[in-house]
């Protein structure tokens, strides 16, 4: 027989039970809550007279519709009426059942792909949901981890257990050693320019090879985060020594007695050798260079070098009709080079890019330099109150306002824009989040994703440029 | 939650690929704390020329007269046409909210993002996978024919045309179950609680860790 992938292991350890028809039970360990997915689940709760099943599998926190501006004066500082309705009504229902919450303004509130983990409330061999399809993100700790819609979270919060179908399996293996100046931000934007944005619908999606073994936890974040961005709800990597060191004295992690058979249960958590994966991708670190997307669909990405692609040279009429459209909505032209591309705000942030070594990355290439005079704002949001009190700690907030920046409040912020942090229509974005969808970042805006330290690239010098001419 | 059995309507030809659910409905709409009244702000962006705010009246919004939905001849529209990875991005089940106070009750594309499919099924709007000539096929035909209708029988698992030619599509039994009969599925999965708390125990005593952690 065929060995497991780390895939079917996790499935297997959560299986409740198996149905005739396909369809299985499995069981939720963890599940985090926000305040914009969750409220119809806890009315739903409420008007069945259900309690939830398992208090301490959840932990909440508001992220999405927080103001990264100051705002110590609490939820009633919150200018948006609708936003703060939402913001309490998290509160009040987490108080009403007894959730534990990181309210806005506790110092470990923050966006929730970045809290799980640095909480060690996602744990390797966890199934982990949230009602955010980011929740792939916490695959990276070779945890069973998926964005689900409100039902199932109100599933969830009733049952403990989610109604699933087993995936395929897809190994994504990235082998050799990346540029200097070349990071995991590039290295997923890569990959999912070579499977699609549909390439993984239906799959989960194992991330493997030398260059992402020798990638850190935070990085290892990134690439998982965007797995949802090439169809698939499941990114995972392999647990190893690095995963394991992450977890050393985290608040929830095993306590001091615990830890010894936790790890060991941990080091299970790998693919078998023999084990069969559906779909194997090969990529060769050496052939990625730093990435920026040109258009309306995370598939719509080049390298820096290259110029934006030209309609007439598509065969593929729907896809030609694709780049017509993004082209159009975008402002650009055929042709032209993406370096040439001026832009208007930068975005660095969001639960793909806000963790300490992103900040770091984008503080040492604005580092005694300025924002450009063609920027009007760019954005420095931390993924959460812990880990801007360590880039404070580390002097990191200096050296961004010193070029320009404006160093924010932790959330979601200009990701999605459901706070007051937009673009205005026709503005253009570099942005180290994961969706540069139409609209995504303000009515008309147009979103260029990259990594923190092409952001902060752009940023200084006011267009696209490669971050490693900055770095010689 | 609402049944679905059988359902004929007007059908309209949403003409691109890659629909997200940011698409389907902004998120400037996803303040709200309530299930229902997405349905005047379903496509916002492409269905207005200005932009849209929550608790807004959209009545005297001005419309975007080449959005397919606002065209006369697709008033009523509740089959729903659409391209390859329709639904894609965000987890929001806002999406199918929206879609069903719309008035859709069904889509057919060559393909969904996976957590879009799942939520459909969650509030009653069933969505269909054609292979792509089919598809092309259904958007001919509807470009063709003003007043054009699909029906859509759940039970036999067919779409027919109005010519009575009928496409098979494939469905899960149990969802298909539930969708007939407008089960609630938290109560389905209730009646396996003994099994539920016997697997909770074994999992307590592997791996303890991961109880009474948070509080
Ligand atoms: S940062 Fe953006 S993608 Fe991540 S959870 Fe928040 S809104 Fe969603």
């Amino acid at each position: 027989m065929a060995g497991k992938t780390l895939y079917d292991k996790l499935w297997d350890a959560h299986l409740v039970r198996q149905n005739d028809d396909g369809s299985a039970l499995i069981y939720i360990d963890r599940q985090i809550l926000h305040e914009v997915t969750s409220p119809q689940a806890f009315e739903g709760l409420r008007l069945a007279g259900r309690k939830p099943w398992r208090i301490d599998a959840n932990l909440a926190t508001p992220d999405h519709n927080v103001p990264t501006t100051e705002r110590s004066a609490g939820v009633d500082q919150i200018e948006d009426p609708v936003s703060r309705i939402q913001v309490k009504t998290l509160d009040a229902n987490c108080d009403e059942f007894g959730i534990v919450e990181f309210k806005m303004n506790d110092q470990r509130q923050g966006i929730v792909h970045v809290v799980g983990p640095e909480q060690g409330m996602t744990l390797p061999g966890t199934t982990v949901v949230c009602g955010d399809s980011h929740t792939s993100t916490h695959g990276a700790f070779g945890a069973l981890a998926h964005g689900i819609g409100t039902s199932e979270v109100e599933h969830v919060l009733a049952t403990q257990c989610l109604i699933a179908k087993k995936m395929k399996n897809m190994l994504v293996r990235v082998d050799g050693e990346l540029g200097a100046g070349v990071t995991a931000k590039d290295v997923v934007l890569h990959i999912i320019g070579v499977i699609g944005t549909a390439g993984g619908t239906g799959y989960a999606i194992e991330f493997g090879g030398s260059a992402i073994r020798s990638i850190s936890m935070e990085g290892r974040m990134t690439i998982c985060n965007m797995a949802i961005e090439a169809g698939a709800r499941v990114g995972l990597v392999a647990v190893d020594e690095t995963t394991i060191e992450y977890f050393r004295g985290r608040p929830f992690s095993p306590s001091e007695e615990q830890w010894d058979a936790a790890v060991a249960s941990w080091k299970e958590l790998v693919s078998d050798d023999d084990a069969r994966f559906d779909t194997v991708v090969e990529i060769k670190a050496e052939d990625i260079q730093p990435q920026v997307t040109w258009g309306t669909s995370p598939e719509m990405v080049a390298p820096v070098s290259a110029l934006v692609p030209n309609p007439d040279a598509e065969s593929d009429p729907v896809k030609a009709d694709g780049i017509r459209r993004a082209l159009k909505y975008m402002g650009l032209q055929a042709d032209q080079k993406i370096t040439d591309i001026q832009l208007d705000r930068v975005f660095i942030g969001s639960c793909t890019n806000s963790r300490i070594e992103d900040l770091r990355a984008a503080a040492e290439v604005v580092k005694g330099r300025k924002v450009a005079a063609n920027i009007k704002q760019a954005l420095v949001v931390p993924g959460s109150g812990l880990v801007k009190a360590q880039a404070e700690a580390e002097g990191l907030d200096k050296i961004f306002v010193e070029a320009g920046l404006e160093w924010r409040e932790p959330g979601c912020s200009m990701c999605l824009a459901m706070n007051p942090d937009k673009l205005g229509q026709g503005e253009h974005c570099a942005s180290t989040s994961n969706r540069n969808f139409e609209g995504r970042q303000g009515f008309g805006g147009r979103t260029h994703l990259v990594s923190p330290a092409m952001a902060a690239a752009a940023a200084v010098t006011g267009h696209f440029i490669d971050v490693r001419e900055l770095m010689q | 939650m609402k049944k679905f059995t059988q359902h004929t309507g007007i059908a309209a030809p949403l003409d691109r690929a890659n629909v997200d659910t940011d698409m389907i409905i902004p998120k400037q709409f996803l303040k709200s704390i309530k299930r229902a009244g997405f349905g005047p702000n379903l496509f916002d962006e492409l269905r207005y020329l200005d932009e849209g705010q929550p608790d807004q009246d959209c009545a005297g919004r001005p419309l975007n007269p080449d959005f397919v939905l606002n065209q006369p001849r697709y008033k009523g529209t509740s089959v729903l046409l659409a391209r390859e990875n329709f639904g894609c991005g965000s987890s929001r089940e806002h999406a199918p909210w929206a879609l069903d106070d719309f008035g859709i009750r069904t889509v057919i594309a060559p393909s969904f993002a996976d957590i879009f499919y799942n939520n459909c099924f969650k509030n009653g709007l069933l969505p269909i996978v054609l292979a792509e000539a089919q598809v092309d096929q259904l958007f001919k035909e509807v470009e063709a024919a003003e007043g054009y209708e699909l029906t859509v029988d759940l039970e036999r698992q067919v779409v027919v045309t109005p010519s009575g030619e009928e496409f098979a599509f494939e469905v899960d039994a149990f969802r298909k179950h539930c969708l007939l009969n407008g089960l609630d599925d938290i109560g389905l999965t209730l009646q396996h609680a003994d099994e539920i708390k016997a697997y909770e125990e074994r999992r307590r005593q592997e791996a303890p860790w991961l109880f009474g952690a948070i509080k």
